[in-house]
């Protein structure tokens, strides 16, 4: 116990990497699964129904299907590169998870905050730092694989991902010129209040237009539709990841999602006001919002065990069901209530922002390539430049004025 | 051996062992890895110096963009493997020694000379960490000249290129 | 904070930038050579950063900024210099592009 309490840091930090890394890997597992079904419905069909209740253990079939698959390394590849790539895309779409603020910071287990696991003062530059890598993840995997298609992916899909990261940075710079920080924590805090006591004072309402080229950035930057020409099966294959089999497909898959959520959630730190409610404190009752959603969940899978389901299913769906009711019923408790606030609206904005992204696959077209980068340098780095550039005349406005 | 020693072994093994890849690498790709490695493991040296933004600049520029660009014109290129050739004689059997000499004589100047005796106490900081607030005061107070001179040195580059990459029929 | 001295960061400055004079020295294609001109200015960016922290004074930091940013601009034309050298004389290999010498 005195070695905890000594090395209190190193502990909680080892405790919380650990639970973060299991909640977020099953996360990434079950995106695939909202995914499916949110693409089936947006194209009146099912989804998998089949594997578990509502499809709920498609993802674990999945991973099943990707272990046991034949793991073949093309001819000729460069060993090293070939089994590097899919490794270095994953660890650096997990590492910037390090640096997410999911709640308060002032939840503390034995003097450290519970919802971050490292509260840097530059955490915005660091988390671009992290993503200015990821880069080569694909880059090496187009190249190590000694194919053309996966060549001309792996070009073409970093040649993107470069492009649009320049369009991503400037975006954030107006946000960063209101909040006069680096720091997330604090950006997070400077969104409080409200304007006429019930429109929160999020980013989103003075940076607009800065919202929209870093959403438009973030999605060309994770390769996903309407930006996903190189890895677009009618056009070069499966791009940079064709020659990729079991695992290291499987890997490439969850990097993908593992960006997702990165740009997400600075999405949701920087313009959506993060772990705050959108309600004014004073609506106390709101407060009860996580713990009423959960009984409406838990009522709703009752409805579904016992009216609607058949068979095995029957039996999954109890436990489900049981599973959920003592998490409602524990979350009506108040010491849970208040803890779970800011995580809770963190995953919920989160939440809302890959709805976005599945809807946008499921309804859009894709770009063509030299469409793509035009839009990149043509026409978002010049729009992020000038909000960029209005912004600051707006914040030094005053002293312009003052003196002339 | 406490923590920061540690940490400084371990990323000034990781930097010269990137560089030695580099020299002794046979495909350019490998050389461009090993220098990438080299750069992030210096990025982590200057946090621990307490320069934090420096650290996220040569991370997002150094090794993020110009390194990328480097692994794009290998890649693009298709630049062969290093050819085994014989060195010449002068540099095998005078150049060698006399590098392997210079090495160790820089570090033992560097480790025992006045100014390393000065700064060898390490720092007399009062913060451990240098803010991104001071240092953009100063290099938009003290040094804007350099700065403005700097953009208009990236559009000569941008123009530069621009002009070398363009085919001779456009 | 600091504990290990600076000296300890200057020998490894020294050795990287003599690791970048052989690496310059000794190969042979055009763009490792580059790469070694790019690691001989990192070693000579942690001498700079090693030293401001030494006197304490952010000069050296700004120096740092301006260097990064100057190897950008050097990256950029001196590759399209390579790419061009490739297209006319299909090769990287610098001891095969001696028309100039005497």
């Amino acid at each position: 116990m005195d070695f905890i309490t000594q090395h209190a840091i190193l502990v909680v930090s080892l405790v919380k990497i650990a639970l973060l890394l299991f909640i977020v890997l099953t996360a990434l597992a079950y995106l695939t699964w909202f995914e499916r079904k949110l693409i089936a419905h947006i194209q009146s069909r099912w989804g998998p129904v089949e594997v578990g209740a509502h499809g709920l253990l498609q993802p674990l079939a999945d991973g099943l299907k990707f272990l046991f698959k034949e793991d073949l390394t093309p001819p000729g590849a460069d060993k090293f590169l070939y089994i590097l790539a899919p490794f270095l895309a994953l660890a650096l779409g997990l590492t910037t998870i390090a640096l997410i603020p999911f709640g308060p910071p002032d939840v503390q287990v034995l003097g450290q905050s519970v919802f971050v696991v490292a509260n840097v003062s530059i955490g915005l530059m660091f988390v671009f730092a992290i993503t200015s890598i990821g880069v080569y993840g694909v880059a090496l995997a187009g190249w190590s694989s000694n194919s053309k298609y996966p060549l001309m992916g792996g070009l073409r899909s970093s040649a993107q991902m470069i492009s649009y990261e320049v369009a991503l940075t400037l975006s954030v710079v107006g946000v960063v010129l209101l909040a006069n920080t680096l720091n997330f924590n604090t950006m997070i805090e400077g969104q409080r209040g409200y304007y006429l006591h019930f429109i929160p004072r999020w980013n989103i309402i003075p940076q607009i237009i800065g919202f929209l080229c870093y959403f438009t950035s973030a999605v060309a930057e994770t390769n996903r539709v309407p930006f996903d020409l190189p890895e677009a099966e009618t056009e070069l294959v499966a791009g940079f990841h064709t020659e990729y089999s079991s695992f290291k497909f499987a890997m490439f898959f969850m990097a993908e999602y593992a960006n997702m959520i990165t740009v997400s959630s600075l999405a949701t730190i920087l313009f959506l006001g993060g772990w705050l409610s959108p309600f004014p404190d004073g609506w106390t009752f709101m407060k009860y919002l996580p713990a009423v959603g959960l009984a409406l969940l838990a009522i709703y899978l009752i409805y579904d065990t016992f009216v609607l389901a058949r068979g095995i299913a029957k039996i999954q769906l109890i436990v489900i069901t049981i599973g959920a009711l003592a998490i409602a019923l524990g979350c009506f408790h108040p010491l849970v209530l208040n803890v779970i606030q800011g995580p809770f609206w963190f995953c919920t904005k989160i939440g809302a922002i890959m709805f976005f992204y599945v809807w946008m696959r499921a309804t859009l077209p894709r770009f063509r390539y030299d469409q793509l980068m035009a839009f990149g340098w043509k026409f978002l780095l010049p729009v992020s430049l000038a909000n960029l550039v209005i912004t600051a005349l707006i914040k030094v406005w005053p002293l312009l004025v003052g003196r002339g | 051996m406490s923590l920061p020693f540690l940490v400084f072994f371990v990323c000034a093994f990781i930097a010269v062992l990137g560089a030695l890849t580099l020299i002794i690498a046979k495909e350019p790709i490998h050389s461009a890895l090993a220098l990438v490695l080299v750069m992030i493991s210096l990025a982590v040296l200057y946090l621990m110096l307490g320069a934090e933004f420096i650290a996220a600049v040569q991370v997002i520029v150094y090794a993020g963009a110009i390194m990328v660009l480097f692994v794009f014109v290998i890649m693009l290129l298709n630049a062969g493997s290093e050819e085994r050739t014989d060195w010449s004689k002068m540099a095998k059997y005078a150049g060698m020694p006399l590098g392997l000499f210079l090495l160790p004589w820089l570090g033992h100047w560097m480790y025992y000379s006045a100014i390393g005796a000065n700064v060898a106490n390490g720092s007399l900081a009062t913060s451990s960490s240098v803010s991104t607030r001071d240092m953009s005061n100063m290099l938009f107070n003290q040094y804007v000249f350099p700065f403005e001179a700097t953009s208009v040195l990236i559009l000569i580059a941008i123009l530069g290129a621009l002009v070398l990459a363009k085919r001779d029929d456009q | 904070m600091n504990i290990v001295p600076i000296s300890y960061y200057l020998v490894l400055s020294a050795i990287l930038f003599g690791l970048g004079v052989i690496a310059f020295v000794f190969k042979r294609n055009i763009i490792t050579i580059f790469m070694a001109i790019e690691l001989m200015l990192n070693a000579v960016n942690l001498a700079f950063v090693a030293f401001a922290r030494a006197h304490n004074q952010l000069d050296g930091l700004v120096f740092v900024f301006f260097v990064i940013v100057v190897a950008a601009a050097e990256a950029a034309v001196g590759l399209a210099i390579v790419i061009t050298v490739y297209q006319n004389r299909q090769t990287l290999n610098i001891e095969r592009i001696n028309l100039l010498k005497f």
